[in-house]
């Protein structure tokens, strides 16, 4: 127990006194969650727009101010002809215009029937459907308004809600899959280069020529990291809950032991890594490549799984960082129990059991 | 095992090879290791001597567990390196070909890890590291990475030496380590000996040789010669002459063109040469027709690095 305790106190050594390892494992996590936070948004904000109001009425009046209100236009109110409309598209100095038609209230209250045109720029698709989106919703919330002023009968209106996540904030999504990424790659990377450093120094050598007993090399090894994934599953959490504005909605215990649980699985995976890595640098690079990549791919954290090819739908099944991105996702963001996730924690539990046993039996005690 | 477990231990036996073999590659092409048997006796200084790549390392880490021999066997301290591998990595220590410590990790840091990693404290064992550690325990907040060679490699005896080996273990501990430091580092391994420890060494440094109380004189994976250094060099058959002139290199183009030459090579300043027949007078007449000038002969007596050579060569 006292060889365990020196062994796990010398890997802390390495990782405090090597500033660089230092800095990406308690850096990364903080600057992911800052850059996914507030640069890598898909949210649009203050997109500018150009209001044409040929109507200038009542109505036409109350859905500008209702888009003033909100904090995703920048508009601009201009009496433009077309073609100094499409002028301003070509500069690019607007990203859509939106035109009232004349008589635009009296046509809603007499015939309950209005046009108003929206045109996007196309260019950039993405943005162009959140503009047309966020422009829709206003319109209708004003149309919705005007239906409870109005009795009118057997009114039948469509009514889109975005559940869990109302103000389609994109931090939602991404705090999982930040969690699922950083924690791959600590665990994952972490273990297989001090493993494989061992190796390349040769002191491997010296602890396979000891009383020390192989697998409590591997426990040795995986503790300290194990430890460290925790420090960093704590500072995600603290800081979406306090940067973000992100709460957790699930139970916090059972969040934390599913994320031990994928600590174990992403561990286990560094040390098989380490097995077939030579040299700290194939260690690092197999850890980015294959695991980090997939982890981006496939976890559907940025492209969603149910849009792939089949064949790639079936790959994501073989990908940890998917199980755990749901249960994180659900357990979090969705304030579900255990009863809605068991699935998917017995799958990633399952892989967690074949990976470590595979690793365990993997370790080599030998230098061949 | 038991068995033969007392016998070599009656037969005071530390190491026991027989007939080990080792390849390497995919068909087994490259042979390492050929068929090499020697024993080490308690307490004996035991030296592998022979240049890069005829097989040292592969000789120790089949040794100390950690390569499987292809074939043949091995005891130290009367368990089987491949059955009872567990039982060598308790007792045996181990100093690997490069340094192979933490270099993050200060001097005492180091020694008080690998103390603790064999079962023991630097405390209850320091009187056998205590004449070596003395030298760099001034340095002992130093970090490992930042050691001068001879440092180092110090540290590296004491670490493989804390847990009060039954066998060291010691591959080419003294490469890349300046002339002085090398003296120092055999002179306690001679201490050591009084220890009752047996010493495996290996060194590609022909004069360290004599420091050994025998030696296995290797090459290509064979060995040549296994005696004491005294009894190699005694069983060398020709009287050697030193011959130098003003051109080394004219004197060492003219040399095979002697007819009566047998062996000559280059030998630090000097030529070093033997005779089929006739004598040194009649080579330096040969030599003056030759054109060459300050030449000087004499005899000398052969050393390892002779003898080693001479075995090369036949």
């Amino acid at each position: 127990m006292k060889q365990f305790f020196v062994f796990v106190r010398k890997e802390f050594y390495h990782v405090f006194r090597d500033k660089r390892t230092l800095f990406i494992l308690f850096g990364m996590p903080v600057v992911q969650v800052l850059l996914f936070g507030f640069a890598l948004t898909n949210e649009v904000k203050d997109s500018p727009v150009i209001v044409v109001d040929n109507a200038k009425d009542e109505a036409s009046q109350a859905i500008i101010g209702k888009m003033y209100a909100s904090h995703y236009f920048d508009i601009e109110k201009a009496p433009l002809s077309h073609n100094e409309i499409l002028e301003n598209f070509r500069d690019g100095k607007i990203k859509a215009a939106i035109i009232f038609p004349a008589n635009f209230n009296a046509d809603l209250s007499h015939t309950n029937k209005a046009q108003i045109q929206v045109i996007t720029d196309a260019s950039d698709p993405n943005t162009a459907t959140t503009v047309l989106n966020y422009a829709t919703s206003v319109i209708k919330s004003y149309q919705e308004e005007l239906a409870q002023n109005t009795r009118i009968p057997y009114r039948i209106s469509t009514e889109v809600r975005n559940i869990f996540n109302p103000q389609l904030k994109s931090e939602h999504n991404f705090v999982p899959g930040v969690m699922a990424m950083v924690l791959m790659l600590i665990c994952v990377m972490m273990t297989a280069i001090s493993i494989v450093r061992e190796k390349e120094f040769g002191t491997m050598e010296i602890l396979l020529v000891s009383p020390f007993k192989p697998i409590l090399v591997v426990f040795a090894k995986l503790f300290p990291y194990l430890t460290l994934s925790m420090v960093n599953l704590v500072t995600i959490l603290l800081m979406s809950v306090f940067v973000l504005g992100l709460p957790i909605k699930g139970s916090i215990l059972l969040l934390v032991l599913l994320s031990m649980l994928f600590m174990v699985c992403c561990l286990s995976l560094g040390l098989l890594i380490s097995n077939i890595a030579k040299s700290q640098q194939v260690a690092m690079l197999i850890s980015l490549v294959g695991m980090l990549m997939p982890t981006m791919i496939f976890s559907g954290f940025m492209f969603p799984i149910e849009n792939m090819p089949t064949l790639l739908q079936v790959i994501s099944n073989i990908v940890p960082s998917k199980w755990y991105y749901t249960i994180v996702k659900f357990v979090m963001i969705k304030g579900l129990g255990f009863s809605s996730i068991w699935k998917e924690a017995l799958i990633l539990a399952g892989m967690t059991c074949v990976l470590f046993f595979v690793a365990l039996k993997k370790f080599k005690i030998r230098l061949e | 095992m038991a068995s033969l477990n007392s016998t070599e231990q009656q037969r005071g036996i530390s190491v026991s090879v027989q007939n080990l073999t080792k390849t390497y590659g995919k068909n087994k092409e490259v042979l390492a290791v050929d068929s090499v048997s020697f024993e080490v006796k308690k307490g004996e200084l035991f030296g592998l001597i022979g240049p890069d790549g005829a097989g040292k390392t592969s000789i120790f880490r089949m040794l100390t567990t950690l390569l499987f021999p292809d074939s043949g066997s091995a005891t130290v301290d009367g368990f089987d390196i491949v059955k009872d591998y567990r039982q060598i990595r308790n007792t045996v220590g181990y100093m690997p070909g490069r340094f192979s410590l933490y270099q993050d990790l200060t001097i005492a840091e180091n020694l008080h890890f690998f103390a603790t990693l064999f079962g023991t404290t630097v405390e209850e064992n320091y009187h056998l590291i205590k004449d070596i550690y003395v030298q760099i325990e001034k340095f002992k907040t130093r970090r490992a990475g930042k050691l001068s060679g001879g440092m180092k490699q110090k540290l590296a005896l004491c670490c493989a030496l804390i847990h009060k080996p039954t066998v060291l273990f010691l591959d080419e501990p003294t490469t890349g380590v300046d002339p002085v430091s090398r003296k120092e580092f055999w002179e306690m391994l001679k201490r050591l000996k009084e220890q009752e420890i047996s010493i495996v060494v290996s060194t590609p440094y022909m004069d360290e040789a004599t420091m050994c109380d025998r030696i296995a004189l290797i090459q290509g994976g064979k060995i040549l010669s296994l005696d004491t250094p005294d009894n190699i060099i005694g069983a060398y058959p020709d009287t050697l002459f030193a011959v130098r002139s003003n051109n080394m290199y004219d004197l060492l183009r003219t040399l095979p063109q002697y007819e009566n030459i047998k062996a000559h090579y280059a030998f630090g300043e000097f030529a070093h040469v033997s005779f089929k027949s006739g004598n040194a007078s009649d080579l330096e007449k040969f030599l003056k027709q030759k054109g060459l000038s300050g030449i000087e002969t004499k005899t000398v007596v052969p050393n390892i690095e002779d003898a080693f050579i001479k075995m090369l060569q036949s």
